[in-house]
């Protein structure tokens, strides 16, 4: 019975994915898409509930902690929400059941990897995420571009993938272990231990790819256009999750100041920029999207970079934000296009006559995405800014503010065609349910940027634990005597 | 502290908020209007209570204090004192009054024009009411999207171009801001503004600090090389648009000089005031000279304001009792004036339908009512004496002529400039050879009348007793400049320099110079 409590979130998911898989050979008419996104919701509770749960499983490869029920949760919520989107289409034919089982394996693939506390299952999990999207992307119809993304996709996936093994060879090498645990007790300073350093670097490579960060974020634009706006809205946001809760448990192993959290800030910062620049000359919306993603994986790192606790949660926290803001976007995209095309900056004009609501949610959004108060976008990077700040990465913060000021034009691009851009198209028509959904998306996104404690308290919960243990071990290190380890295995093993 | 039972700062934010979120359920244009305009009364009838603000009181009153975000210790703080009292009264005016104004000159999508209204004067009040730096900064980024808005949807025919131009103009500025507040909390461990104005902090510190925040101030001022933004958004921008722009936005800028640079970074600001003096000046000769060659109204008075608030931020830098007071009778002043003008700008347009001189001469004889307020707001503009301008100008050129004899000189042509743009404006369209009239343009409606009647009140009323105005603000202003010296007193910055040597020119001033200098 335990172990049913300590993993609720994964297997509800996995039961759902098992509907799903009878319902694809069941070939029945009806769309799974009537009750899909309610037993998403069903999940989404379920996850919250077990948000208090910990435990260690399998070995101690398996850690359910603050963090993971934190990212358990988010994952839960982006799912339910890229279901509640996909709903507003569904007499499309490519929703088909198996459409949908995908994308539940790959976001359950994502929960696996929030837990996983040993490298070898890390990338496992990994993997398991990433095939599911592999086969997700060409479908759409019978579009070329489509099967071009998927191509794309699975080529710079499968060479990611390759550096990140070929790094963990090298720490296998150097360190002897596999466990965070054990790899957080010791030192990761370049003078140290050069061959673990550079392992990890490459090891990481898979993970920002995940995350579209500079220079591995070539993929990202051209398969958000090229794959279908649902399955877009969901490879921008949920994989994220999965990406920085790994770079979060990895970047608790460093203390402030390494070498490669000075590679974090360089690369981060080279990310933003070039995301920000890039999106500026873009017309296609998804596209637009892309590179903005690429600008917020680059302000991720500000946090990563700082490496402390309150790094560390701002990191948690803005991720959180971001697919909420992301997806309120990505559902205005979805909504706005006709018979699944791609809406360029045009195909928003006077979307203020068209569908008002609609308008009123992409603002929200779109000035989110800027980092504009009171939405979450702000709180978010107000947190990122004052960790790394902290920390003395002030280069790093004065970088991501001039771009935040580069990024406006393009954010307010899609606000100034959606509201002083004149348009004879007909009126949108979008059924009240999903305006709803839409709207509750808009309000969660400013309710979280105006009262951002109870959030932030629960993502400061999850980092508090990860850097408490590397605390631990050099307050023990500090020691310097026999005991020093005995104390260091207590604290991680209580 | 004084503890107030009620709320009544939280109340005045937010009642508009809660306004705005019945209006989005309301119908009928007529409902909306009277809805909002009852909402504008009542923020007028709810300042009454702050008219108990006590002079000698404590520092801030009214205070306000709830945990926000205990994490990184920001927190739900308001308050008021001598420096933001009066903005916050001409905020919660100025509502009605642009519900009034825009009875009739708004014609498309009501209820958005209204939400964005009640959204304003929400985060307007919150800039000025805010004693926490992440406070201050929410609602002073989220004033932009509702101004934005009213540009951008409500305004003229180049309204894309004007909007753009605004918002990004000013999100540009304030970026650098933010990352001046996180530097604070570093080296002060607070977002709280009381507390971070009790600390001291390294020269270079206050230099980095100074430039960042008066980047954001100044583009908001608009001090002279950042003014661009100013004219195409007034010229654009609906009636109530530009009313509120100039009336209450305009003064943010200045606003956060006197609450956070001169504070935060006295020492900075001695060190950076002869350059903001001579920027200063330079907007106020500047803006009167392009101002005299405006053919369209509103981009006259728009060129007008960059003048006036030129005089303010002078007023501010010279860093004196003088200066200060009279800077911050000129916010209010400029506020009152230039708000009437746009406003009776706005009335001649619905009739005229142009905003062009030409287009609107010799309307002394047909409309008379209109032609005398006309004729108040532009002596009041131009500084004539009884009206309200006269007493913040003249206070400012006092100061200037105490600190240095130089920059009265230089700033007495502004002066001159003014009443030559605003005489002609004021002579064309009252005795100028008719252009256009037409018997359907009526004189003054009651409604009209109910508009401009308190601001035309005021203009009076300070213009003829200005001291119950001066002696509130008087306790803080000098408490903000006593903070100053012996903050910069304590890191060595002691001796006492005109600002004549400051700007290297020969000494023609009064031997009481209040000024500091820093000492290598």
């Amino acid at each position: 019975m335990t172990i049913v409590t300590k993993l609720l979130p994964e297997l509800w998911l996995l039961a759902t994915i098992g509907a799903l898989f009878i319902a694809s050979i069941s070939g029945r008419k009806r769309s799974v898409l009537c009750w899909l996104p309610w037993v998403a919701v069903l999940g989404v509770i379920a996850a919250a509930v077990s948000l208090g749960v910990r435990g260690e499983l399998f070995y101690g490869v398996y850690s359910v902690d603050g963090l993971s029920q934190f990212f358990k949760l988010a994952i839960a919520a982006g799912f339910a929400i890229v279901t509640f989107i996909a709903a507003g289409k569904r007499d499309s034919e490519d929703f088909s059941p198996d459409y949908f089982m995908l994308l539940g394996v790959s976001a359950w693939g994502l929960m696996l990897l929030a837990s996983c506390v040993e490298l070898i299952t890390l990338y496992l999990a990994l993997e398991l995420s990433s095939y599911a999207l592999y086969a997700l992307i060409p479908l759409r119809g019978k579009d070329r571009r489509a099967a071009e993304a998927g191509i794309k996709y699975i080529l710079f996936g499968a060479a990611a993938t390759a550096i990140s093994l070929f790094g963990l060879s090298y720490i296998m090498a150097a360190k002897h272990t596999t466990y965070l645990a054990v790899l957080s007790t010791t030192s990761w300073s370049f003078a140290d231990a050069p061959l673990a350093v550079i392992g990890l670097t490459l090891f990481l490579s898979g993970f920002f790819y995940k995350l579209a960060l500079f220079p591995f974020h070539f993929w990202c634009p051209d398969v958000y256009q090229g794959s279908k706006n649902e399955t877009a809205a969901y490879v921008a946001t949920i994989p994220k999750l999965g990406a920085v809760v790994v770079l979060v448990r990895l970047a608790a192993l460093f203390a402030p100041g390494l070498e490669i959290t000075t590679l974090f800030a360089i690369l981060g910062a080279i990310s933003m920029t070039v995301g920000n620049l890039a999106a500026l000359v873009q017309r296609d919306l998804k596209r637009l999207l892309g590179y903005s993603s690429v600008a917020h994986a680059g302000y991720i790192m500000l946090g990563l970079a700082a490496g402390t606790a309150a790094g560390l949660s701002a990191a948690t926290f803005y991720v959180m934000a971001y697919i909420l803001m992301n997806l309120a976007c990505f559902y205005v995209v979805c909504a706005i296009s006709k018979d699944g095309e791609n809406p360029t900056l045009d195909s928003l004009d006077g979307l203020y006559h068209r569908g008002p609501a609609l308008a009123m949610i992409l603002a929200v959004a779109a000035f989110a995405l800027v980092g504009l108060p009171p939405t979450a976008g702000f709180t978010g990077k107000l947190f990122l800014l004052s960790a790394a700040w902290d920390q003395g990465y002030h280069w790093f913060v004065i970088v991501a503010v001039l771009n935040t000021a580069i990024s406006i034009y393009y954010y307010l691009g899609m606000v100034r065609h959606a509201y002083t851009g004149e348009s004879e198209a007909p009126a949108l028509t979008v059924s009240k349910g999903q305006l709803a959904f839409g709207s509750v998306l808009a309000v969660i996104v400013l309710l979280v940027g105006m009262l951002p404690a109870s959030l932030y308290g629960l993502a400061a919960r999850a980092a508090d634990g990860l850097v408490a243990a590397r605390v631990a071990h050099s307050l023990a290190a500090q020691a310097a005597d026999g005991l020093a380890a005995a104390r260091t295995a207590a604290a991680l093993h209580p | 502290m004084m503890h107030f039972d009620f709320p009544v700062l939280t109340a005045l934010i937010v009642l508009p908020l809660a306004a705005a979120g019945i209006l989005l359920f309301l119908r009928g244009e007529r409902t909306i209007r009277l809805v909002t305009l009852v909402v504008g009364i009542l923020e007028c009838l709810l300042c009454v209570r702050l008219f108990s603000y006590a002079p000698q009181g404590a520092i801030f009153q009214f205070e306000e204090k709830a945990s926000w975000v205990p994490a990184l210790g920001m927190t739900y703080h308001l308050g008021l004192d001598g420096l933001s009292l009066y903005m916050v009264l001409l905020t919660a005016l100025m509502l009605p009054l642009c519900v009034l104004g825009s009875w009739t000159y708004i014609g498309k999508r009501i209820k958005e024009f209204h939400i964005c209204l009640l959204l304003m004067t929400s985060a307007c009040i919150g800039v000025f009411a805010a004693l926490d730096f992440v406070l201050f900064y929410v609602f002073w980024e989220a004033m932009l999207v509702p101004m934005y808005l009213l540009i951008a949807v409500w305004g003229g025919p180049r309204r894309r171009y004007a909007s753009i131009k605004f918002f990004l103009y000013t999100l540009a500025g304030s970026t650098l801001l933010l990352a001046a507040i996180v530097a604070f909390r570093h080296v002060g461990g607070s977002f709280s503004i009381p507390e971070l104005m009790e600390k001291s902090y390294s020269f270079k510190f206050q230099v980095w600090a100074f430039l960042a925040m008066a980047l954001a101030f100044a583009i908001k001022v608009p001090m002279f090389p950042f003014h661009t933004w100013l004219p195409a958004a007034h010229v654009e921008a609906p009636a109530a648009g530009s009313v509120l722009l100039a009336a209450i936005l305009l003064k943010m800028g200045t606003y956060g000089f006197l609450r956070f640079c001169l504070p935060l970074t006295p020492a900075a600001s001695v060190w950076a005031a002869p350059v903001m003096i001579a920027i200063s000046v330079a907007s106020i000769l500047y803006g009167g000279c392009i101002a005299l060659g405006q053919t369209d109204i509103k981009k006259l008075i728009a060129y007008s304001s960059v003048g006036h608030m030129g005089f303010v931020t002078l007023g501010i830098f010279l860093l004196s009792s003088k200066g200060l007071s009279g800077a911050i009778l000129q916010m209010l002043n400029h506020g009152i004036t230039t708000g009437g003008l746009f406003m009776m700008v706005g009335l001649l347009y619905e009739r005229s339908h142009s905003r062009e001189i030409a287009d609107n001469q010799g309307l002394g004889k047909n409309m008379p009512a209109f032609m005398f307020l006309l004729g108040l707001f532009s002596l009041s503009s131009l500084a004539f004496p009884g009206t309200n301008s006269f007493v913040g100008e003249i206070l400012v050129l006092i100061g200037a002529f105490k600190g240095s004899a130089w920059i009265g000189f230089a700033a007495v042509p502004g002066a001159m400039l003014a009443a030559a743009y605003m005489l002609r404006l004021l002579q064309r369209v009252t005795w100028g050879s008719p252009s256009s009239f037409k018997g359907t343009w009526r004189d003054l409606s009651m409604r009209e009348w109910v508009t401009l009647a308190p601001l035309a009140i005021l203009v009076l009323y300070i213009g003829l007793a200005p001291s119950l105005t001066i002696k509130t603000m008087q306790p803080s202003i000098d408490r903000v400049l006593t903070n100053m010296k012996t903050k910069n007193a304590a890191m060595g910055i002691t001796e006492d320099t005109h600002l004549a040597q400051r700007l290297h020119l020969p000494d023609l001033s009064v031997p009481d110079g209040p000024d500091q200098k820093e000492r290598p």
